[in-house]
């Protein structure tokens, strides 16, 4: 069964702006699935979640969630769901245990009810129950703020931007919790500016100027890259990046990590012209040749990234 | 209706938590009171008064007495000319004056008469006036004694054809001005902390984004804010209760009518409040709009137009309309007339029925323009 299906969702907030979201098409998210929403800043993910958070009304297009309509079933939704602001949103003068409290009242449940949804995660925040909400650390208040937000037990849950601002290992630990969460059949939404963290999601959706770019799981994302990529790297980063550049076969270069990912034409074919036994070798040579010293070249796997600068280009 | 307690209980935390908001809220009334009962005063006290005059008369010295023994003047000398006197209100030795005409008391036996100037400095016109007033009276005062004592010796003598002034004044006999303040301070206090603190604290949630975690959730909107209103509702009664012992126990101003109705048309203007508070807040979206409006936009009308400083009567027509839509004004002149006057309710009643026509109007539009989406 669909638990979330989006349908032309379309939203300007102003006439003279592009809309925030422009959706094309028609996106089901089946129940269970954790579905992960990437994209840049201002791609349109916070209005989306609104959107389907029963926040804002779309100016056309509909979308329904659990088989309600985002629109005419507003309230029926809200019983339903789990929401998560990108922003930090308890209350920052009550105590971890009465931010929890509040909320678990509010959706007329006591925490014992659902504390098995929670407790992986809570068990962490503990020994600050007395601590006010205000003075946690970034990666506990959003702790809290998940445990807040399942704590009537929701059938679908949003997160929007769970990770920003919070330290790795934190990271790391809550898509831990959300995959433990997807495991007793909730679906979950999340949105997030972090490429690697959407390799953890069932179904990645790349987000641009409002539109779904690409929706698929992350192996076929990459796997669908189609392209050659090889990572250079020299002790002169940026003038290599020019240089790079100026090359007739290459058709992208940009700057990953530590080195640059260079994407090659497909019908370029270097080995076969100088003799070098790869494409690789070849690049090194011609480097070497320009005056680049300690040049490391060598094949690489594309990642959700690579795929992500790449779509852009369409 | 157990989510609606939660949202009552987090309301009180909220507000307990702020200690220092807390006190601003229950201690402003407090000093409010106390500086208008007391320091703020239009009532005049230790006025120095001079005297100037050219001969001893036993008359004058006898009237300077009485001007003394009273509790508004203190006699503080004789001056020779007309020009020491100026002198002495320049230096600020005295702030009024009698100066009396050459050969005094025998003039008075004269069909001319005799004249007494009475001099006030008028830097503050207010005070000027009333040291004008109260001094002429005593005069006056004085020489009818005087002269009834003298006719008393002349039997021959007829009173007959004088008019005698009786004045009295009613529901305030000492003309004190926190009879007139009090009823004001209530009707400015409780607007402020209900309408300010009100749409402040629901400001405060959407500007945190609270708001929206809030929204999404099963509890109906209105009800968010109608738990919002509960907390300050009981402030508003503590203060009430606070003002009240304060004016009785402390200003010594006696609540002449019925202490229920008081107490009733009070509670009708604590949830007016309430309701404009709520309405400001649907129609802002930050706490510092939010406060200018309650504070400068309804202060202003409150003190103005409310006949709390000046009374609307002699305001300008415009103003006059202007001041029939502040509530303000509507609650002031209802407790000044159940507090001081102490007429029976049915004298109220129209007061009443206006109030309660706001309270109902306000709040149907709050809850129409009240918006259960960010949108």
């Amino acid at each position: 069964m669909d638990s979330i299906v989006i349908d032309s969702l379309r939203k300007s907030f102003h006439e003279d702006l592009p809309p925030a979201v422009d959706m094309r098409s028609v996106i089901t998210i089946p129940k269970g699935e954790l579905f992960g929403i990437i994209g840049p800043d201002g791609a349109g993910k916070t209005t989306l979640f609104r959107m389907l958070a029963t926040l804002i009304r779309p100016d056309s297009g509909t979308a329904s969630v659990e088989g309600l309509d985002i629109v005419r079933d507003y309230r029926k939704i809200r019983t339903m769901i789990g929401y998560m602001p990108g922003k930090f949103s308890l209350y920052s003068d009550l105590s971890v245990r009465e931010n929890l409290e509040f909320f678990a009242s509010v959706f007329g449940k006591d925490i014992e009810a659902n504390y098995s949804l929670i407790e992986n995660i809570y068990c962490r925040l503990r020994p600050f129950e007395k601590r006010k909400a205000g003075r946690l650390s970034g990666g506990m208040k959003q702790k809290l703020a998940l445990c807040c937000s399942l704590i009537h037990s929701p059938s679908v849950l949003f997160l929007d931007e769970p990770t920003t601002g919070v330290d790795p290992s934190s990271r790391r630990e809550l898509w831990e919790n959300l995959g433990e969460l997807r495991t007793s059949g909730m679906t979950i939404v999340v949105s997030t500016a972090y490429m690697d963290e959407a390799g953890r999601c069932d179904r990645v959706a790349m987000m641009k100027s409002g539109r779904f770019l690409a929706v698929d799981s992350p192996a076929d994302i990459i796997s669908g890259f189609g392209a050659r990529l090889l990572a250079v790297r020299s002790d002169e980063m940026f003038r290599l990046l020019h240089d790079l550049r100026s090359l007739p076969f290459v058709r992208k270069c940009y700057t990953f990590g530590d080195m640059h990912h260079v994407i090659l034409n497909d019908d370029a074919d270097l080995s076969a012209q100088a003799g070098y036994g790869s494409d690789a070798a070849a690049i090194a040579s011609i480097l070497e040749n320009r005056g680049h010293s300690g040049v490391v070249v060598k094949d690489v796997e594309a990642s959700l990234e690579d795929c992500y600068m790449n779509l852009e280009e369409k | 209706m157990k989510e609606f307690f939660a949202f009552v209980r987090k309301e009180f935390l909220h507000i307990f938590r702020d200690v220092r908001t807390l006190l601003v809220l229950v201690g402003l009334p407090t000093v409010l009171i106390v500086l208008f009962g007391f320091a703020i005063s239009t009532e005049i006290r230790n006025v120095n008064v001079g005297m100037c005059t050219q001969d001893d008369d036993t008359a004058i010295t006898r009237l300077m007495e009485k001007v003394d023994r009273s509790e508004y003047f203190t006699y503080v000398g004789r001056y020779d000319s007309g020009a020491d006197v100026d002198e002495a209100m320049r230096r600020g030795e005295i702030d009024a004056a009698l100066i009396f005409s050459d050969d005094f008391s025998a003039g008075l036996m004269r069909p001319g008469g005799s004249e007494i100037a009475v001099i006030a400095d008028a830097t503050n016109p207010n005070n000027a006036s009333m040291e004008v007033m109260y001094l002429s009276s005593i005069v006056s005062d004085y020489f009818r004694e005087d002269l009834e004592t003298a006719m008393m010796s002349m039997p021959q003598a007829s009173s007959s054809g004088q008019v005698v002034p009786n004045l009295r004044m009613l529901y305030n006999p000492q003309l004190k001005s926190s009879y007139n303040f009090v009823p004001g301070i209530m009707g400015l206090i409780l607007l402020l902390i209900c309408a300010l603190m009100t749409s402040v604290s629901i400001v405060r949630e959407k500007e945190t984004g609270s708001m929206e975690v809030l929204l999404v959730s099963p509890v109906k909107p209105i009800s968010i804010v109608f738990a919002k209103m509960i907390p300050y509702f009981v402030i508003s009664c503590v203060v009430l209760i606070n003002i009240l012992l304060l004016t009785i126990f402390v200003l010594k101003v006696p609540i002449a009518g019925s202490f229920f109705w008081m107490i009733l048309v009070s509670v009708i203007y604590i949830i007016l409040s309430l309701g404009i508070g709520m309405l400001v807040s649907t129609l802002v979206k930050t706490q510092i709009i939010a406060t200018l409006i309650c504070g400068m936009i309804f202060m202003v009308p409150v003190m103005m137009l409310s006949g709390m400083l000046y009374p609307i009567e002699s305001m300008p027509e415009p103003f006059q309309w202007l001041a029939q839509v502040v509530p303000a004004k509507w609650f002031i002149e209802a407790i000044r007339k159940i507090m001081i006057e102490g007429v029976p309710v049915r004298y109220v009643l129209k007061e009443i029925a206006v109030l309660t026509l706001m309270a109902t109007v306000i709040f149907a539009v709050a809850v129409k323009k009240f918006n259960d989406r960010l949108d």
